[in-house]
């Protein structure tokens, strides 16, 4: 376990190199699964039976609220990962706290937006369009819920064990996580969202 | 030795193929259309025939030059990289024989998706065939008949087939007549194909829909204009008008014989085209009326 | 009681029945012998646990060739039933289940793990590595799938098998049609060995850009490090999308959604078009390694460097790429007009262009070599021609207008077992033969396996060729029957026979591993083949930590070139070795992923819910875990060098 003083911590070992590097082709797989399911929700958007559209069931303030809140949850992760580079780990483990916090609320207004769908008669057994529209909405719903509990995981072991090899690799994986969780939410807020409400 | 044998059972194979006692179905056409999927199929195994016969030469020549009980104890083989000259031509061969037979691809793949040369001008019959398991049924609108897993059609006369599907993807073919088409639930598709020999035709589902696949069949029958006439007439005057309660029964799962009837179908049960289509609406198009629909496609 | 009725096998028969007796017993025996012989402990601790690439590989094929068992009794059996017209041995329900499985089977579980397998064991000893990126991570992948194949394979017993085709197109495979849960395991099986794979891609993907040997740049990596790298690349992009299609599809049989159905705006041509975009890469995911094979089989036996290895590499990139354009020609009789099939008809014939570079490099590195006939070399030898009649008529379908008469007949089914079975399958047997003293130690006997390749070739010739001549003739694929006016019997007659020399051809293959390892001198030396890439520098069998000293290299042929022109490939002095220790928890995982895919399949949601705490248990355990490996100590290596015979 050679250590390369040279890189930031995260990167020090050849295994933490790796990790990274495998992370991001999991990212890869990971575009692959989402690209899959805009284009199912492309190809069924029209599909809507005898149920509601889009522009009927959407309502614009939830959604920027969600929007907002996993915005600011990646810039706080952001900062999280820059304290964790300046060795601060009070810092680190705040904004940590207040990014799962913000993931907790995003899961929560998202968890209202299901059941307004719900009252208004949009389940998943309605067409093709809502099976497709809270499919795509569900696999991010959870992601984030994941990404909650590892957050949760790694928050316990910087606060244990403090910037290790392991954990601060960890921590910047997860980053990497959720910053992809939040690209995908641009896509959901355009390309469904909007594009619906249009 | 191996590759003698491999040889002699391909050509055995060609054989076969070119002599056997009776004419294979795909190779036997009767109409425009699977002539010209015939002819394609002739062209692409003679190009064919000709690239393997050349990699089994040069295989042959590679392991009876080259075995290694052929040469001398102290044989070295080269360290040989590529050659820029052999790789052009290994390269530039296949891309001439690719676009070669993209060329004849693109063009029959237009002809046989059209009426054939020839019949342009004549008002084609429509006749719609429809899957249910495990079963044909044909509607002709015009003649205002549907017969039940058979389908008389007049010779030298274009015929466009619609079809679709209650149940699983099935795929209509008549081997001697045309290609295949899917029949969908939700939509029609269509099929252009002219008969120029009367006779009786072997048609099936080719795509598998379940249990009773294996005989999905029907015969296709192609007759001179007056008979095929005097056979709509025939049918007017004998068979019984076909309700929507027998219609549904008809539906259910299971296999039966060849059945006629006045009327069609698809004055209670349309077509899934135009506005009936699936895509965008919903099954309930039986219960609506047209305006409903027009109110939806606005949407 | 009306809990357990749920178990039962819908359709049963006296074949099924006898079976579960059979899995029965067997599995009785197997429990009794490894109690008897007190090998529980041994079992837990040397293969359950492992993180071992070497070992998980063996695994991997162990599976693999217990698959091909089951899937290849699958294929007798349908070549059976259609042996004479109007047979009535299997009904068209149960011959409708084991067409499926056997698709199933032979190409998720059978050939996918046999090159898995084949990647795990060859692809680190080329490059030089200790292990792959990440050993843990690798037997979570092989239990997964070990797991998903066992989920498919209980289902003829339990519930009934699934009977939609291994396409499984909806409205087909909706509960409309396909009421036994069948068609869940179908969903479930796949999802969680698909899972393992996916995983598999990542791995080797890192394994191959992070661990090579220093000195080995890309264009230095021997081919079949090259295929497997390109095929984990093909792997991570196409996987996922099959993970959402069976997402789908679970959705809209045990949810009531409406995906693929053809109400409320469903499509099932979606399904078709997800299916297949996975589904045509997956083809190149099998020949890809097997083109890796043959190149290093092929150079090895004409004792000659492999030609051209830039257009080789080349044009298996291109390959990779065009694989995700060309899915469209799986159903060109779908109705989407001239323009579409036409386009897709180019780019599919686009894909003969790589694949003839490939043929014609094999033939030129022969050109001049001293060709030595042996087993592996014979499978190389045969896959050529055979093959190339199988890219031929591969070209031939793809072109659409004629694809309008072979779509959906025998000709189809002869196709593509004429480039599976001479492009996977032989490979995977030269592969085996070629590799097997690098893991065992000894060698297979020659003699015995050139009968296996004989009956094999033979075998493949008689049963699959006839069905071209049926498919022109319109003899449907999947049928069950036929009448005798048709005229398709004496072919399918044939085709049976054939069937009957494969089998043959298997009980040769398996009994060789029998009787070698019973008789085969043990003592092979380090290059019993005259061997060119790096593998074939450390002892046989290999050790645990595969190189004593990290070796370094500087041609794509190293171990050649330290025979020939006294490279040292060894420079450095020991080192303590870093290794990585067992877990149990990937077989757990599995397990419980095992236990996840039954419930789900019968929907028993306390099983579910449990079983998924279970899994995200493990994973929680994993996160807090800390491992840090193990050290071998330059001690110990110098005294298991001096076992294998000399230090290096």
């Amino acid at each position: 376990m050679k250590l390369d003083k040279s890189q930031p911590l995260e990167y020090g070992t050849h295994q933490n190199q790796m990790n990274i590097l495998g992370f991001w082709i999991f990212l890869g797989a990971e575009i692959m699964l989402f690209g899959t399911l805009f284009a199912s929700f492309f190809t069924l958007e029209n599909g809507v039976g005898s149920g509601p559209t889009g522009a009927d069931v959407f309502e614009i303030t939830p959604v920027v609220l969600e929007t907002i809140i996993l915005l600011t949850s990646s810039f706080t992760i952001g900062l999280a990962t820059h304290a964790m580079r300046i060795n601060n780990k009070k810092a680190t483990l705040v904004f940590l706290g207040i990014t799962l916090l913000l993931g907790l609320s995003f899961l929560s207004v998202e968890i209202y937006e299901f059941i307004h769908y719900y009252h208004v008669g949009l389940t998943l057994q309605t067409s093709a369009f809502s099976a497709i529209l809270l499919t795509t909405l569900g696999t991010h719903g959870a992601h984030v819920t994941f990404g909650l509990f590892w957050g949760l995981f790694i928050f316990l072991q910087i606060k244990k064990r403090g910037f290790t090899p392991e954990t601060t690799n960890k921590s910047f994986i997860f980053s990497l996580y959720w910053h992809f969780l939040d690209v995908v939410w641009i896509f959901i807020f355009s390309f469904i969202y909007l594009k619906g409400l249009m | 030795m191996k590759l003698k044998l491999a040889f002699i059972s391909f050509a055995i194979l060609l054989t076969t193929f070119l002599a056997g006692c009776e004419p294979l179905l795909v190779l036997d056409p009767k109409g425009p259309q699977a002539e010209t999927t015939a002819n394609v199929i002739w062209i692409s195994i003679i190009t064919m025939a000709v690239i393997v016969i050349v990699v089994i030469s040069l295989l042959i020549f590679m392991i009876y030059k080259y075995r290694a009980s052929k040469q001398g104890e102290d044989y070295e083989p080269p360290h040989i990289e590529g050659n820029p000259l052999v790789e052009t031509i290994i390269v530039a061969i296949p891309v001439l024989i690719v676009i070669f037979l993209s060329i004849v691809s693109v063009k029959s793949t237009y002809e046989v998706e059209t009426v054939p040369e020839g019949y342009e001008n004549q008002e084609p019959l429509v006749i719609y065939a429809a899957s249910s398991n495990w079963k044909w049924h044909f509607s002709y609108p015009e003649q205002d008949i549907e017969t039940l897993n058979y389908v008389f059609i007049p010779t030298n006369r274009p015929v466009e087939f619609r079809l679709y599907s209650y149940g699983p993807i099935t795929s209509f073919w008549i081997p001697q007549l045309a290609g295949q088409k899917y029949a969908m639930a939700d939509m029609v598709t269509k099929i252009n194909l002219v008969a120029e020999t009367p006779g009786d035709y072997v048609g099936r589902n080719a795509n598998f829909s379940g249990e009773g696949f294996a005989e999905n069949t029907f015969t296709a029958t192609a007759l001179s204009n007056e008979e095929f006439d005097k056979w709509i007439d025939e049918i007017h005057s004998t068979a019984e008008p076909l309700t929507e309660e027998q219609f549904n029964k008809l539906l259910k799962p299971g296999h039966l014989g060849q059945m006629t009837f006045t009327g069609t179908h698809l004055d209670f049960a349309p077509a899934p085209e135009g506005e009936h289509a699936g895509h965008h609406h919903g099954d309930e198009s039986e219960d609506e009326t047209n305006t409903e629909h027009e109110d939806h496609s606005n949407h | 009681m009306e809990f357990f009725d749920r178990f039962a096998v819908p359709h049963p028969s006296p074949l099924i029945y006898a079976s579960m007796v059979a899995i029965a017993l067997t599995l009785i025996a197997v429990v009794i012998g490894i109690t008897y012989f007190k090998k529980w402990g041994y079992l837990w601790r040397e293969w359950l646990t492992t993180v071992d690439h070497k070992r998980i590989g063996m695994m991997y094929i162990i599976s693999a060739l217990l698959m091909l068992f089951r899937g290849g009794v699958d294929g007798i059996m349908m070549r059976l039933q259609t042996a004479v017209p109007e047979n009535s041995f299997l009904d068209a329900q149960h011959y409708n289940e084991v067409f499926t499985t056997h698709g199933i089977v032979m190409i998720i579980f059978m050939a996918m793990a046999f090159i898995i397998g084949m990647m795990n064991i060859v692809v680190p000893l080329q490059i030089g590595a200790r292990d792959v990126a990440f050993p843990r991570l690798n037997a979570i992948s092989f239990w997964l799938y070990f797991a998903g194949a066992m989920l498919f394979n209980v289902s003829f017993v339990i519930g009934g098998s699934p009977d939609a085709g291994w396409t499984n197109y909806f409205p087909l495979a909706g509960t409309d049609f396909s009421q036994s849960v069948g068609v869940n395991y179908y969903m479930w099986a796949l999802q969680i060995s698909g899972l393992g794979t996916l995983m598999t891609g990542i791995n080797f993907i890192v394994t191959i850009l992070k661990m090579r040997a220093p000195g080995m740049t890309l264009m230095k990596m021997p081919m079949f490090t090259w295929s497997a790298l390109i095929t984990n690349v093909i792997i991570v992009f196409a996987f996922p999308v099959l993970t959402i299609a069976l997402l789908m599809g679970t959705l809209d049989r045990q949810f009531g959604t409406h995906f693929f159905a053809s109400t409320n705006g469903g499509m099932d041509m979606l399904w078709a078009n997800l299916f297949w975009v996975w589904g045509h890469p997956e083809v190149y995911i099998l020949i890809l390694p097997a083109f890796g094979i043959y190149s290093e089989v092929i150079a090895t036996f004409s004792q000659r460097n492999l030609y051209g290895y830039k257009s080789m590499v080349g044009s298996m990139v291109l390959i990779s790429f065009m694989s995700f354009l060309v899915w469209v020609h799986h159903f060109f009789t779908m109705g989407h007009g001239p323009l579409v099939n036409g386009i897709f008809s180019i780019t599919t014939m686009a894909i003969a262009v790589p694949t003839g570079i490939k043929i014609f490099n094999w033939l030129l590195t022969m050109w001049k070599g001293k060709i030595r006939f042996t087993v592996p070399m014979l499978y190389s030898i045969g896959f050529i021609p055979l093959f190339t009649i199988g890219g031929v008529t591969g070209v031939m379908l793809a072109i659409a207008s004629a694809d309008y008469q072979y779509h959906n007949t025998m000709f189809l089914v002869a196709h593509f077992h004429n480039v599976i079975i001479p492009g996977v399958v032989f490979a995977m047997l030269a592969g085996l033969t070629y590799w097997w003293p690098k893991v065992f130690g000894f060698m297979l006997n020659e003699r015995i396996g050139k009968w296996g390749f004989w009956f094999l070739s033979i075998g493949f010739c008689l049963a699959f060729f006839p069905m071209y001549i049926t498919g022109l003739d319109g003899q449907a694929r999947r049928m069950y029957t036929y009448s005798e006016e048709t005229g398709f019997g004496p072919l399918n007659l044939l085709s049976f026979f054939g069937a009957g020399l494969m089998a043959i051809a298997f009980i040769l293959i398996v009994f060789n591993i029998y009787y070698s390892f019973r008789n085969s001198p043990r003592n092979v030396g380090q290059d019993p083949w005259n061997a060119r890439s790096l593998e074939w520098a450390t002892h046989n069998p290999v050790p645990e930590y595969n190189f004593a000293v990290t070796p370094v290299v500087n041609s794509s042929e190293a171990f050649w070139d330290s025979k020939k022109n006294g490279h040292n490939l060894f420079p450095d002095k020991f080192e303590k070795i870093h290794m990585p220790n067992n877990s149990g928890v990937p077989v757990i995982m599995a397990g419980f992923f095992f236990i996840f895919g039954f419930s789900f399949v019968f929907s028993i949601w306390i099983g579910v819910i449990l079983a998924a705490l279970g899994i995200f248990g493990c994973m929680a355990y994993r996160t807090f875990e800390n491992d840090h490996g193990r050290y071998i100590s330059v001690e110990e290596i110098k005294e298991t060098e001096k076992k294998y015979g000399g230090a290096k």
